[in-house]
């Protein structure tokens, strides 16, 4: 029971998360924070068995991190994704496989593009506008079809995502409460789905308090000219 | 089993020396000089920078390398060793933070890097690492900066300021002479530089220094930052050599005069026309200003 939106737009992607952890009908917490920041401008919503999940995401988070330290840069998105899904599909065929779907998004400072990703299981990937993983897949993505376009501004892609959780409100029976990020060129931000007027609220803000915690890029300490 | 003999490299010589090990040793003594000086609240890396070849990119060579967001490392010795080693450390560094969810304190990741140095002196078919690492860094959640020496028979330990590579018993006893207890950033970086100054000829283009003030914080200083600081220590140094010079003519002009004052003593019993003008020389040196110089030492 479970349910994340990914959208891209112009020069950003969104990505949005359920926040429930439980087993089969019985809700156990409604803040868990499903999305888990990778690099300066990647991140991933994860679902799928619990404990896989978790476990997953932070092996990626520590790869990712290891490759910024062994090359001085961030894996772009394109090849973040490719190595996820690798991953995926060496563990399915192993013996004891992972069972975890994402989204990965990321925005691509070298070509200044957003990217996303649909990644399951298997090792299935497809690159994606806007996708939705979970319940989801069969309330929101006809709203997403309907209303979703070429280079959306930031108001325009928070509105399509509100559009998407209003139908979750309205078509599912199970409540939930979501966080969103909105990844872009100044890196990772919180976005609060709750209020009435998201994205006033975000320009609005301090930098400081909506930025979502990434690790200290490594200086290049070393390379001297 | 003779096989397994001859490919044992690390054996022990009959007075009970691990001939390998001593020849790594004698590797990091012809490595490049690294200096690590643990001030009140940062601790500076300077490394000597070799000169690359007028073609090389001089960015892909390195010696300084960080771990981690908090341990940064320099090594002395063989480069391509210092790489493997580097990269053990780093995937270790990650290891801990998916195992524990912390990062790794200085002490676990240095005991970490003796650990792998160590257990190249104890197995079949390999040769120790040929390199010395300074490891400085910061705790998680602490205040206090940490500075440590691994060795290539696997021994590590703690410095409040060390020299390894080239020259670096010259350095570290320059070391023990000029070390001071709590030192800010700006002195801790100045005696990073003095020191290394003492083996390296050509001055700030070959030196290279990084600086971590606190958890994650870490710098490098510029080639122009490094040469102001070069050009201060050099003027002290020329002030404090022109202060002896000025004192050694003091005390020379001092017993000169002395001396003539005795010979004009002499004089004065059997006076001749050479002595007197003699004594009026003697006087006139004991008079003028350097006197005074004589009387600071």
């Amino acid at each position: 029971m479970e349910c994340s939106f990914g959208i891209t737009g112009k020069d950003y992607v969104l990505l949005c998360s359920d926040m429930a952890a439980g087993r089969s009908i019985v809700r156990m917490k409604s803040d868990e924070n499903k999305i888990k920041t990778l690099g300066p401008h990647l991140a991933m919503a994860y679902g799928g068995e619990p404990g896989d999940t978790n476990n997953f995401a932070e092996f990626v988070e520590r790869n990712m991190r290891l490759y910024h330290i062994r090359n001085h840069y961030p894996l772009l998105p394109e090849a973040a994704s490719a190595w996820v899904r690798r991953t995926l599909a060496e563990s399915i065929r192993s013996k004891h496989p992972y069972a975890v779907n994402l989204l990965l998004a990321g925005y691509d400072t070298t070509t200044c593009k957003p990217h996303l990703y649909w990644i399951d299981y298997l090792g299935t990937k497809a690159v994606v506008p806007y996708a939705a993983h979970g319940m989801g897949v069969y309330v929101s993505l006809s709203t997403m079809d309907k209303w979703w376009f070429n280079d959306m501004n930031k108001r325009e892609g928070v509105e399509v995502l509100k559009k998407c959780l209003d139908e979750v409100k309205k078509r599912l029976t199970v409540h939930f409460n979501f966080n969103c990020i909105l990844i872009d060129k100044d890196g990772i931000h919180k976005i609060n789905m709750d209020s009435e007027d998201p994205i006033s609220e975000f320009e609005a803000s301090q930098p400081k308090d909506i930025q979502v915690e990434v690790p200290n890029p490594p200086i290049d300490v070393g390379v001297t000219a | 089993m003779s096989r397994s003999y001859d490919r044992a490299l690390t054996v022990f010589s009959p007075d009970g020396h691990l001939f390998q090990v001593e020849y790594a040793l004698e590797a990091v003594k012809r490595g490049t000089c690294a200096v690590g000086v643990r001030g009140s609240s940062c601790v500076v890396l300077g490394v000597e920078k070799k000169s690359t070849l007028q073609l090389q990119d001089p960015r892909t060579v390195r010696k300084v390398a960080m771990l981690d967001d908090h341990v940064c490392v320099a090594f002395a010795g063989l480069t391509a060793d210092g790489r493997i080693l580097i990269d053990k450390a780093r995937v270790e560094c990650q290891s801990h933070r998916l195992t524990v969810e912390d990062p790794v304190s200085i002490e676990y990741i240095t005991k970490h890097i003796a650990g792998i140095q160590q257990k190249y002196t104890q197995s079949g078919g390999v040769r120790p690492f040929g390199i010395s690492t300074l490891v400085v860094g910061f705790d998680p959640h602490d205040t206090i900066p940490r500075l440590y020496q691994t060795e290539p028979s696997g021994i590590y330990s703690a410095w409040k300021a060390c020299a390894i590579g080239r020259a670096s018993k010259t350095v570290r006893e320059f070391l023990e002479k000029n070390y001071t207890e709590e030192l800010a950033r700006d002195d801790a970086i100045k005696l990073t530089v003095k020191s290394l100054l003492e083996v390296v000829q050509t001055g700030a283009k070959n030196i290279e220094i990084s600086v971590m003030e606190k958890y994650g914080v870490i710098t490098n200083l510029e080639q122009s930052e490094i040469e102001k600081i070069v050009a201060t220590i050099e003027s002290e140094k020329e002030a404090d050599a022109e202060r002896k010079r000025q004192r050694l003519a003091a005390i020379q002009a001092g017993q000169a005069s002395m001396a003539m004052g005795s010979r004009a003593l002499s004089g004065n019993q059997t006076p001749t026309a050479g002595a007197s003008a003699d004594t009026g020389a003697g006087g006139e040196g004991h008079a003028s200003a350097p006197g005074e110089e004589s009387g600071i030492q």
